[in-house]
């Protein structure tokens, strides 16, 4: 009998130990990913996000979805646009200016309420029609500039909607990208609720309030927000894609502007994964087992040269002289510990806009000199070019020593480079102004960063004669027939094949005129624990968190 | 002393009023766009009007500054550029975090500032002097920033004891008094405390050094008067200077301190700060220097009337 009952209540003792071992797993099994960002706040979080391409990274692309998308399941193939909210989208054959698109069925918001054409018009109309009750003009920014063509929405019916471009444009399924839906429904429940002296003052209430309780259709959804300091999310298991459920449950974004607290919090196993590490811990990183992600992005850190009368990049063979003396390899590997891509163009070879080149841009310092010997230069009669940078700023790596790098360099092939540095957002400012005004202190180049993520952005804006100041960002009035007709046919090409052809023809042009010096890509370093796992790291400035998942 | 009282009140108002005319000028004569937070870098001249025109920042410089400080007199400093949450909620939410962190900081450094003085100025000139003025030297020398970096080095990334950034497991919002949260609060809080500590000692220790010299002391001991009592007299003298150090300390503590609150990710007023200057928030930039330039203000009026209460001289003076 003894001996039962001990038997009985070992047993009892057995199985609620093994209850008890087994309850915080079930407990705790919870997957969470905590990111230290970049930024110093948490980007917008209502639809259309601020602080760059890392706001769309974050808060864009995760909570939202637009009507087109990218691609971002291959490390080695270049991001493509693919179907998003749209399924299919067409070019009216006698209207180059009308688009219809076709919406996906089956998408709801966070909110529960469907996608429809509705609010496909409610969300265009929300930065485009100033009297539309959903206007919001800090949206504007950072949207017009980016489909700077769209004109229009119109309902055709529940599931088709016609958009209006201001003239034909190819780019428009591209640029579309960047228009993020957000639920009509529950801004509008915020704006009912919302007390304001007028329409203005409610309509901004309820984009406060919609950004603290935010619904788009995105794999994420927002769960708690706590401003400037952290964001939660939670996987969207309705998501209507289902191989993009994401496989972990929750994702925590936390803003660390600073590069060694970033690291000492990965380090530490405050976070599991950080932006951009500091440079100098990359060896720490790895020696502890922490694993360092990096690859090409759609981004250019480049001179652009200014091409006003008189200027000396005037000189097709200077320009090409300044491009054959940079010795990138030595760049990355010295300076930049790895962290970057040399940049041969704006594109690199495999990407659809690449195109053939015949000017080569690569190391031949004995060609650069030749060049320049041929354009009157030597070492006794240097040829002073002055270039306005900044001393830091988002996208732009390095300036100062990378400047410096180069100053050193084309220093054996007869410049006589000086430096105009000032602060990073007066150098935007003075981007816009462009080389004739005063601002530009008689610099004939300028190096500003620039994104290379669509047609308009890469490459309309810096080589169409008509997107000089005060248009768009033509700093350097470049005014190349050649280039004005490639734009137009790139833009009047509505077959994607053919139109990433002609852009691919309008990229070619522009190296084999050494448009721009053509310095680095950056590579969106980032490190991580190694319990996360399954990570994608495209050619994009963004990243699909969905494969992701975290091994205990 | 009520009429002292009111007469540093009546001196504060042109204080504030200059105040509130240099951080607005000084955030417009800056170069650069006002609009940049919500202006991509590629944004044509022709979007940048028609936002300019939006927030108002086209009006001729007088005119902004009157509706600004209008709106200011209200309680409204506007809403953030980049966010567009009100600058108001945004400042005192910080103000709020970088409160927790100062005074978590004064009571560090004041303790060990005024013990470390007093024990310093009582055996001046021995060994334990020395020590304690060593102390204080470093205290105010060594780059609080760089020291926020070695104790994070230590005791995060090494020893994983205490957390290297942040405000709290579930942001500052969800702060609570427990060591989960008092947890985030040592290293910023040691980091920040360090110079005030140091300023304190020396001052205390000059203090008190000044007042066991003189001959009241003396004839206080030659009364018969036991060591505690004679050190309650040297504190009581020492105290009115002593407290407007610490009150022109913690003035700076609470305006938070940019390097301290970023290398700790601490969403501060320096934090803040930062911020707005990196994404040049305008509204965001006025709102907190000016908050944060009243707030010191408001703290001297306060120390000075705690003087004069303490020491009647003062107000005759």
């Amino acid at each position: 009998m003894l001996i039962k009952t001990t038997t009985r209540a070992a047993l009892i003792a057995a199985l609620a130990l093994a209850t008890a071992a087994a309850w915080p797993r079930t407990a705790s099994a919870e997957t969470v990913l905590r990111i230290g960002m970049t930024a110093a706040d948490i980007p917008r979080t209502l639809g259309q996000p601020d602080q760059g391409f890392e706001g769309n990274r974050f808060t864009g692309v995760t909570m939202y979805d637009a009507l087109t998308g990218w691609d971002l399941s291959s490390a080695d193939k270049a991001s493509v646009v693919i179907p998003g909210l749209a399924t299919e989208w067409k070019v009216d054959d006698t209207d180059k200016t009308k688009w219809t698109f076709k919406l996906r069925p089956g998408a709801t918001f966070h909110d529960g309420t469907p996608f429809n054409a509705d609010a496909v018009v409610w969300n265009v109309e929300k930065v485009l029609k100033q009297d539309a009750p959903q206007f919001d003009a800090s949206q504007v920014g950072v949207t017009a500039s980016r489909m700077p063509t769209l004109a229009s929405a119109r309902k055709i019916d529940d599931m088709t909607v016609e958009l209006t471009t201001k003239e034909p444009d190819s780019f428009l399924p591209i640029n579309l990208t960047n228009l993020f839906m957000a639920s009509p429904t529950k801004w509008q429940h915020f704006y009912d609720k919302a007390d304001g002296a007028d329409a203005k003052a409610k309509s901004q209430a309820a984009w406060t309030a919609f950004a603290k309780d935010a619904a788009g259709t995105g794999p994420w959804k927002m769960a708690s927000f706590t401003p400037r300091e952290r964001l939660e999310l939670v996987k969207n298991a309705n998501y209507w894609d289902k191989a993009r459920v994401p496989k972990i449950d929750k994702m925590v974004l936390l803003p660390m502007p600073e590069a060694n607290a970033r690291t000492a919090a990965l380090l530490s196993g405050q976070v599991d994964w950080v932006e951009a590490p500091a440079p100098d811990a990359l060896p720490e990183l790895k020696q502890r087992g922490f694993k360092l992600y990096a690859n090409e992005q759609p981004h250019v850190w480049p001179w652009q040269f200014s091409r006003v009368e008189g200027s000396p990049w005037n000189d097709i063979r200077v320009r090409k002289a300044a491009n054959l003396c940079v010795d990138r390899e030595g760049l990355k590997d010295g300076l930049l510990a790895g962290l970057m891509v040399p940049a041969t163009g704006t594109f690199e070879p495999g990407h659809p806009w690449r195109g053939k080149p015949t000017f080569e841009i690569k190391y031949d310092k004995p060609a650069a000199q030749k060049l320049m010997r041929e354009a009157g230069f030597g070492p006794n009669k240097k040829l002073t070019v002055k270039i306005q940078t900044s001393a830091s700023g988002s996208g732009q790596m390095q300036p100062l020593p990378m400047n410096e790098y180069l100053q050193q360099a084309l220093a054996e092939c007869y410049f006589d480079v000086q430096l105009d540095v000032i602060e990073w957002n007066t150098l935007f400012t003075n981007w816009r102004r462009g080389a004739k005004d005063p601002s530009a202190n008689g610099s004939n180049a300028t190096n500003v960063t620039y994104a290379a993520m669509d047609p308009f952005f890469a490459l309309v804006r810096f080589l169409q004669s008509s997107m000089a100041p005060p248009v768009s960002n033509n700093w350097g009035f470049i005014n190349n027939p050649k280039f004005d007709e490639l734009v137009k046919k790139a833009r009047q090409t509505f077959d994607p094949a053919a139109r990433d052809a002609a852009l691919a023809e309008l990229h070619a042009a522009s190296v084999d005129d050494a448009a721009f010096l053509y310095v680095a890509h950056d590579v969106g370093p980032r490190a991580m624990s190694p319990k996360v796992t399954g990570v994608i790291q495209p050619k994009s400035w963004f990243i699909d968190f969905s494969p992701i998942s975290m091994t205990p | 002393m009520l009429a002292y009282t009111a007469r540093r009140i009546v001196y504060v108002i042109p204080i504030v009023i200059s105040v509130a005319l240099v951080c607005f000028l000084l955030v417009h004569i800056t170069p650069g766009d006002p609009l940049v937070a919500v202006l991509p870098a590629d944004a044509s001249q022709e979007l940048a009007a028609q936002l300019r025109a939006a927030y108002g920042f086209d009006r001729p410089l007088p005119v902004q500054f009157g509706l600004w400080l209008l709106r200011a007199l209200h309680g409204d400093l506007g809403n953030s550029i980049a966010t567009g949450r009100p600058v108001l909620a945004e400042v005192m939410r910080a103000v709020g975090n970088t409160v927790t962190l100062a005074i978590a900081a004064a009571i560090i450094g004041f303790t060990m500032g005024i013990l470390l003085g007093l024990i310093a100025g009582y055996f001046r000139e021995t060994w334990i002097d020395k020590l304690s003025t060593s102390l204080a030297i470093a205290g105010v020398s060594v780059p609080h920033y760089w020291l926020g970096m070695v104790l994070v080095i230590i005791f995060s990334v090494e020893l994983n004891w205490l957390p290297a950034v942040g405000a709290g497991p579930g942001g500052s919002a969800a702060w609570a008094w427990d060591w989960e949260h008092l947890k985030y609060l040592v290293l910023p809080a040691i980091t920040t405390s360090v110079i005030p500590m140091g300023i304190v000692t020396r001052t205390v220790r000059a203090l008190t050094g000044d007042i066991l010299s003189q001959d009241f002391v003396e004839a206080l001991r030659a009364k018969g008067l036991h060591e505690t009592g004679v050190f309650r007299h040297v504190i009581k003298n020492a105290a009115p200077t002593a407290l407007a150090v610490m009150g022109l300390q913690l003035g700076y503590m609470l305006g938070g301190s940019i390097l301290i609150e970023t290398v700790f990710s601490w969403p501060g007023s320096g934090f803040l700060l930062n911020s707005a200057i990196f994404q040049r928030d305008l509204p965001l930039l006025q709102g907190t220097i000016l908050v944060l330039a009243l707030f010191f203000v408001f703290l001297n009026l306060l120390v000075d009337i705690a003087q004069a209460a303490i020491d009647p001289r003062i107000k005759r003076g």
